[in-house]
C-alpha cells in the first residue's frame, strides 16, 4: 500500500519535471498527453487507496525521511492516508486528470503549452503534499506550494499586466493570511511540543481554552486567505484572469478548498472551542450571502461562477463551524465536481465566443453548442440543489445541520442564499444559451469544443449527477475519524416540509430567472437603464466598493511608505555598504604609492619595519621581565 | 676602566645605525654599496666581541664567513652595476623605477 | 688601561670615518674614508685577540674589496657630485636613531643568561691562528668548501658580467674568423 501512496504523491511531480524540460520549446502535443497520463496514474493509485480504506483497511502512514531533527524539534517528511485525506486525494486527482485532458484542447493554440502543464502538474503535486502530509509543517509546505503555483498559473499570460497584477494580488493576500497560519502553527508547537497530527491533537485536550482559542483563530486566519473568506476575498474574482482550466482546477476544486481541509483536519481542535466554531460558521454564512449578492448583477461569466464558488465555500465553512465536518467534506467533494464542470463549460463558451465574457453579448448558443449546454445546465441544477443531483444531498444536509443545531438565523440566511444561487446560476445559463442570438451583432461565429474535451468532461457530468449516492458509504467511512453524527430533525413532518419547501423555493427562483432572461427583449445594457443607475446595482457591481477601499486605504499608503523607506535604503544601507568598499579601495589606492619602485624608499620602509619589530620585542621583553610588578600595579588600579 | 662586552655591542650598534642612515640616504648605487659594507663590518665587530668574551670561537668563524660572503656579493654586485651602467648611462637610484607597482 | 685607550681611540676614529662615508657628497672621499674605516676595524679585531680575523680583514676588505671599489669608481663617472634628493632628513636620522636606541636597550638589559656553554672553546696556550685553523678545517669544513665554491661562482659571474664580447670564444674559432673580427674591430677604431 505504501507504494501506491508514493505513486500518487510523486507522479504529478514527475509530470511537472517532464513538462518543465520543454518550457522553452514550441508546443509539443505529447507533453500534454504524458502529463495527463501521469496524473491519471496518480488518480488510479488514489482509487486503489480509496478502495483499501473503504474496505476497512488500516490507515497508511509512512515516514519518508527526516526533515529537521534539532533539539526537541522533530519534523519528518511523513504522509498519511486516512479517510479524510483519501477523500481529498480522490477529488484532487479526478478533477486534475480531467482538467489536464481538457487543457490539451483548450491551450491548443497557446505558445506556452508546455509551460502550462509544468505549472499545472506542479500545482497538483503541491496539493497532494498538502492533503497527504501528517504534520503541520508538511501541510505548510503544500500550502505555500499551491500558493506559488496558483501565482504562476493566474499570471500565466504574463504579458498582460492585468494578469500579473491579479497573480500578485492572489499571492500577497495568501501571504498575509499565511502569517496568521504560521502563528497558529507556532502556537501548536509551543503548547503541544509536536507538529504531528497524531501527537498534537490528543495533547490539545489538556490545554486551557484561551490558548486553544488563539490557536484556532490563527489557523483559521490562514484558511481565510486560502479560501477567500471576507475580508481576504478580492483575489478570487480577479484570479479569473488565468486560463479557464486553471480556474476549474484551482479556484473551484482544490486550492480554495485547502482552507476547508485545514479546518476539517483540525476538527479535534475546533471541537474543543465551539465559540470559535460558531464564529467560523457565522462568517461562512455571511460570505455565502455576500458573494451570492455580488453574483446577481455581474456581467462577467467567469466572475459569476467565481462568486458562486465563494458562496459555496461559505456553505462549507458554515458546516464545518457548526461541527458537521463530514457534511463540509462531502459538500467539498460534490461541489468540486459540478463547479469544475461549470468552469470547463464556461471555457468552451469562451473559446467559442473568442474570449468574450459578457453573457449579455451571447445568447441562443444552445443551437450551436449542444453538449456544453447540457453539461452546464445539469451542473447548475446540481449547484442549485435540485433532487436527485449531487448538490441536493450536500447542501440540504448543511441546512438540516443548521436547523437541528437550532441556529435558525444561519439556517434562514443559508436558505435565502440557496434561492439566490439558483437565480444567478440560471440567469447565466439563460443568458448564454437561450433567447435571441445576440452574438450575431458582433460578428462572432461560435462552434462547439473538440470532441475529446467533451468526452473528457463527461465523467464530471456523471459524478455531478450521481454523487449523492455516495453519501451513505461516505458517512460510514469517515464516521470513525470525524465524530460524525447524523442530524435528526425530531419530527418527520418538519423534515418533509423543509425538504419540499426548499425545493419549491429553489424551483421558483429558477423559473423566475428563466422567464426574465430568456425573453427576446434582452439587450446589451449600455449604462442608461434605470436599474443600472440604481444604488444597489452599482454597489453590487463594484463588489461593495471593497477593492476600491483596499486600493485607496491600504495599497496607496503602503506604497508611499515603501517609497520613503526606499530612500532610506538608498541613503543609509547602500551608502554604508559602498562606504566600506570605498574604505578598502581608498586604502589600496593610497598604499599603492609604497610600491614606487624606488629602492631608497623601500629601504626606508624596511628600516621602519625593523624599528617596529624591535619596539615590539622591547615591549614584550620588558613586560616579561617585570610581569609581577605590572600585575601589582594593575590590581592596584582595580582592573 | 674595564671594557666589557656592552661597550663593544654599543659600538656595533652605533656603526650599524650609521650604516642604516647611509642606505636610506644614498641615491648613488655605488655609495649604497659602501653603506652596506659598513653594516656588515659593524656586525662583524659584534661577533668578534661576543666570541672574545665568551671564550667561544663560533663568533669568529661566523665573522670569517661573513667576510667571504661580502666579498663575493661585492663582485657580483659590481658586475651587475657595470651592466646597468652600460645600458643606461647612470646609476642614480631615482631613475631605476621600472618595478613601479 | 691600554685596552681602554685603544678601544676609545679606534672607536672614535671608526665612527668618524664611517660618518664621512655616509654623508659626504664626493664619492672619492667616501671611498677613502671607507678604506680607512676598514683598517680601524681590523684594529678592533686585534684588540679582541682575533688575530687571524684581523689579518683577513685587512687583506680581504681593505685590500681586495677596496681595490674593487676603486676600479668600479674608475669605471663610473664619479667626477660629478652626487646629487642627493631632498629627502626628509628627519625621517632618516630619526629611524636610525630609534633603531639604535632599541637595540642598545635590548643589549643593555641583563644578558639573557650567564650560563652559556662555549661550543668551541679557545684552547689556552695555542695562538689564535692555530685554533682557528683547527676549528675551521674540522668542524666548519663543509661551509668552508661551500664558501670556496661560492667565491668561484662569484668570480665567474663577475668576469662574465663585465667582460666584452663574451659570446665569442677565441679558442673555438679558427684563424680566419679571428682575422675577420680583428678587421672589423680595426675598422671601428679607425
Amino acid at each position: 500500500m505504501e507504494k501506491y501512496l508514493y505513486i500518487a504523491l510523486f507522479a504529478p511531480l514527475v509530470s511537472s519535471m517532464f513538462s518543465a524540460l520543454f518550457t522553452n520549446t514550441p508546443k509539443k502535443q505529447f507533453v500534454g498527453i504524458i502529463a495527463s497520463l501521469l496524473i491519471f496514474i496518480a488518480f488510479g493509485s488514489s482509487a486503489i487507496l480509496l478502495s483499501h480504506i473503504l474496505g476497512g483497511g488500516d490507515i497508511v502512514h509512512v515516514e519518508m525521511m527526516t526533515w529537521m531533527a534539532t533539539g526537541n524539534l522533530y519534523i519528518p517528511f511523513g504522509f498519511v492516508v486516512d479517510q479524510i485525506s483519501v477523500t481529498m486525494m480522490m477529488v484532487v486527482t479526478t478533477v486534475s486528470t480531467i482538467v489536464h485532458i481538457y487543457s490539451i484542447g483548450y491551450m491548443d493554440h497557446d505558445k506556452g503549452f508546455n509551460r502550462f502543464f509544468a505549472w499545472l502538474s506542479a500545482f497538483v503535486f503541491s496539493m497532494m503534499i498538502l492533503v497527504m502530509s501528517d504534520n503541520f509543517a508538511g501541510l505548510f509546505i503544500g500550502w505555500e506550494g499551491v500558493g506559488l503555483c496558483s501565482w504562476g498559473l493566474i499570471g500565466f499570460w504574463f504579458h498582460k499586466e492585468v494578469a500579473t497584477w491579479a497573480a500578485n494580488e492572489a499571492f500577497i493576500m495568501n501571504r498575509i493570511a499565511d502569517l496568521g497560519m504560521l502563528i497558529g502553527i507556532f502556537l501548536v508547537y509551543w503548547n503541544t511540543g509536536s507538529l504531528q497530527y497524531d501527537i498534537a491533537f490528543p495533547a490539545m485536550a489538556h490545554l486551557d481554552t484561551s490558548t486553544l482559542t488563539w490557536m484556532g483563530i490563527f489557523l483559521f486566519i490562514g484558511a481565510m486567505g486560502k479560501s477567500a473568506q471576507f475580508p481576504l476575498h478580492t483575489w478570487l474574482a480577479d484570479a479569473m484572469e488565468g486560463p479557464t482550466p486553471v480556474s476549474a482546477l484551482i479556484h473551484a476544486a482544490t486550492m480554495v478548498t485547502a482552507g476547508v481541509y485545514l479546518v476539517i483536519r483540525s476538527n479535534e481542535l475546533y471541537d474543543l472551542i465551539p465559540h470559535v466554531g460558531l464564529f467560523i460558521a457565522s462568517l461562512g454564512t455571511f460570505v455565502a450571502l455576500f458573494a451570492a449578492s455580488m453574483a446577481l448583477v455581474n456581467r462577467d461569466m467567469k466572475r459569476i461562477i467565481a462568486y458562486s464558488t465563494l458562496s459555496q465555500l461559505g456553505y462549507m465553512f458554515a458546516a464545518a463551524g457548526l461541527g458537521a465536518y463530514w457534511v463540509a467534506l462531502f459538500h467539498l467533494m460534490a461541489h468540486a465536481f459540478f463547479k469544475a464542470l461549470l468552469f470547463l463549460g464556461a471555457g468552451n463558451v469562451m473559446h467559442a465566443m473568442h474570449d468574450e465574457l459578457d453573457p449579455f453579448k451571447m445568447g441562443g448558443l444552445k443551437k450551436v453548442m449542444k453538449g456544453t449546454w447540457i453539461m452546464m445546465t445539469i451542473a447548475s441544477l446540481a449547484l442549485a440543489g435540485i433532487f436527485p443531483f449531487a448538490g441536493f444531498f450536500s447542501k440540504d444536509t448543511i441546512l438540516e445541520a443548521a436547523f437541528a443545531e437550532h441556529h435558525f438565523v444561519i439556517y434562514s440566511v443559508l436558505l435565502f442564499t440557496a434561492g439566490l444561487t439558483a437565480f444567478y446560476s440560471f440567469r447565466l445559463v439563460a443568458l448564454i444559451f437561450h433567447g435571441e442570438e445576440r452574438y450575431k451583432i458582433f460578428g462572432i461565429h461560435p462552434h462547439e469544443a473538440y470532441r475529446f474535451m467533451l468526452i473528457g468532461m463527461s465523467p464530471l457530468l456523471i459524478l455531478a449527477m450521481i454523487a449523492g449516492v455516495f453519501q451513505v458509504p461516505f458517512f460510514n467511512m469517515v464516521e470513525e475519524i470525524l465524530s460524525a453524527h447524523e442530524y435528526h430533525i425530531h419530527s418527520h413532518f418538519t423534515l418533509f416540509v423543509m425538504l419540499v419547501g426548499t425545493q419549491i423555493f429553489v424551483g421558483l427562483a429558477i423559473l423566475y430567472a428563466y422567464r426574465k432572461y430568456m425573453s427576446n427583449k434582452i439587450v446589451v445594457p449600455d449604462g442608461t437603464s434605470k436599474m443600472e443607475n440604481s444604488f444597489m446595482y452599482k454597489l453590487l457591481l463594484n463588489q461593495y466598493y471593497i477593492p476600491y477601499a483596499y486600493e485607496e486605504y491600504v495599497v496607496k499608503p503602503y506604497n508611499e511608505l515603501s517609497s520613503m523607506l526606499w530612500e532610506v535604503d538608498k541613503k543609509v544601507v547602500d551608502a554604508s555598504v559602498d562606504g566600506i568598499a570605498g574604505i578598502f579601495y581608498n586604502a589600496g589606492e593610497n598604499t599603492r604609492d609604497m610600491q614606487s619602485g624606488n629602492l631608497s624608499t623601500m629601504l626606508k620602509w624596511m628600516v621602519a619595519g625593523t624599528v617596529a619589530l624591535l619596539s615590539l620585542a622591547v615591549t614584550f621583553g620588558l613586560a616579561a621581565r617585570y610581569s609581577d610588578e605590572i600585575l601589582a600595579i594593575l590590581s592596584g588600579l582595580g582592573v | 676602566m674595564e671594557i666589557s662586552l656592552n661597550h663593544y655591542l654599543v659600538l656595533s650598534t652605533i656603526l650599524f645605525a650609521i650604516g642604516l642612515v647611509g642606505i636610506m640616504r644614498r641615491k648613488n648605487l655605488l655609495l649604497l654599496f659602501f653603506a652596506t659594507e659598513i653594516l656588515l663590518n659593524a656586525v662583524n665587530i659584534a661577533f668578534a666581541a661576543i666570541s672574545h668574551y665568551y671564550g667561544d670561537l663560533t663568533g669568529q668563524m661566523f665573522a670569517f664567513f661573513v667576510i667571504a660572503i661580502a666579498a663575493s656579493e661585492l663582485a657580483v654586485g659590481l658586475g651587475l652595476l657595470i651592466v646597468w651602467y652600460k645600458r643606461h648611462g647612470n646609476i642614480d637610484l631615482d631613475t631605476m623605477t621600472s618595478m613601479r607597482g | 688601561m691600554f685596552e681602554a685607550v685603544a678601544f676609545y681611540l679606534f672607536a672614535f676614529l671608526t665612527i668618524a670615518m664611517f660618518y664621512i662615508t655616509v654623508t659626504t657628497s664626493q664619492a672619492l672621499y667616501a671611498l677613502t674614508a671607507l678604506a680607512a674605516g676598514m683598517i680601524f676595524i681590523s684594529a678592533f679585531f686585534f684588540i679582541l685577540g682575533a688575530d687571524f680575523l684581523g689579518a683577513v680583514q685587512i687583506i680581504v676588505y681593505t685590500g681586495a674589496v677596496m681595490a674593487l671599489y676603486a676600479f668600479g669608481m674608475m669605471f663610473f663617472d664619479t667626477t660629478r657630485e652626487v646629487k642627493e634628493k631632498k629627502g626628509n632628513k628627519f625621517i632618516v636620522v630619526g629611524l636610525a636613531t630609534l633603531a639604535a636606541v632599541m637595540v642598545v636597550a635590548i643589549f643593555m638589559a641583563p644578558i639573557v643568561s650567564t650560563n652559556m656553554v662555549a661550543f668551541y672553546p679557545m684552547i689556552e696556550g695555542a695562538g689564535n691562528t692555530q685554533t682557528v685553523g683547527l676549528v675551521l678545517f674540522t668542524k666548519y669544513l663543509i661551509p668552508f668548501e661551500v664558501a670556496a665554491v661560492m667565491l668561484l661562482v662569484a668570480m665567474v659571474a663577475g668576469i662574465v658580467l663585465a667582460g666584452k664580447k663574451m659570446d665569442l670564444s677565441l679558442t673555438l674559432m679558427n684563424a680566419e674568423q679571428i682575422k675577420e673580427i680583428e678587421d672589423k674591430d680595426k675598422k671601428v677604431l679607425s
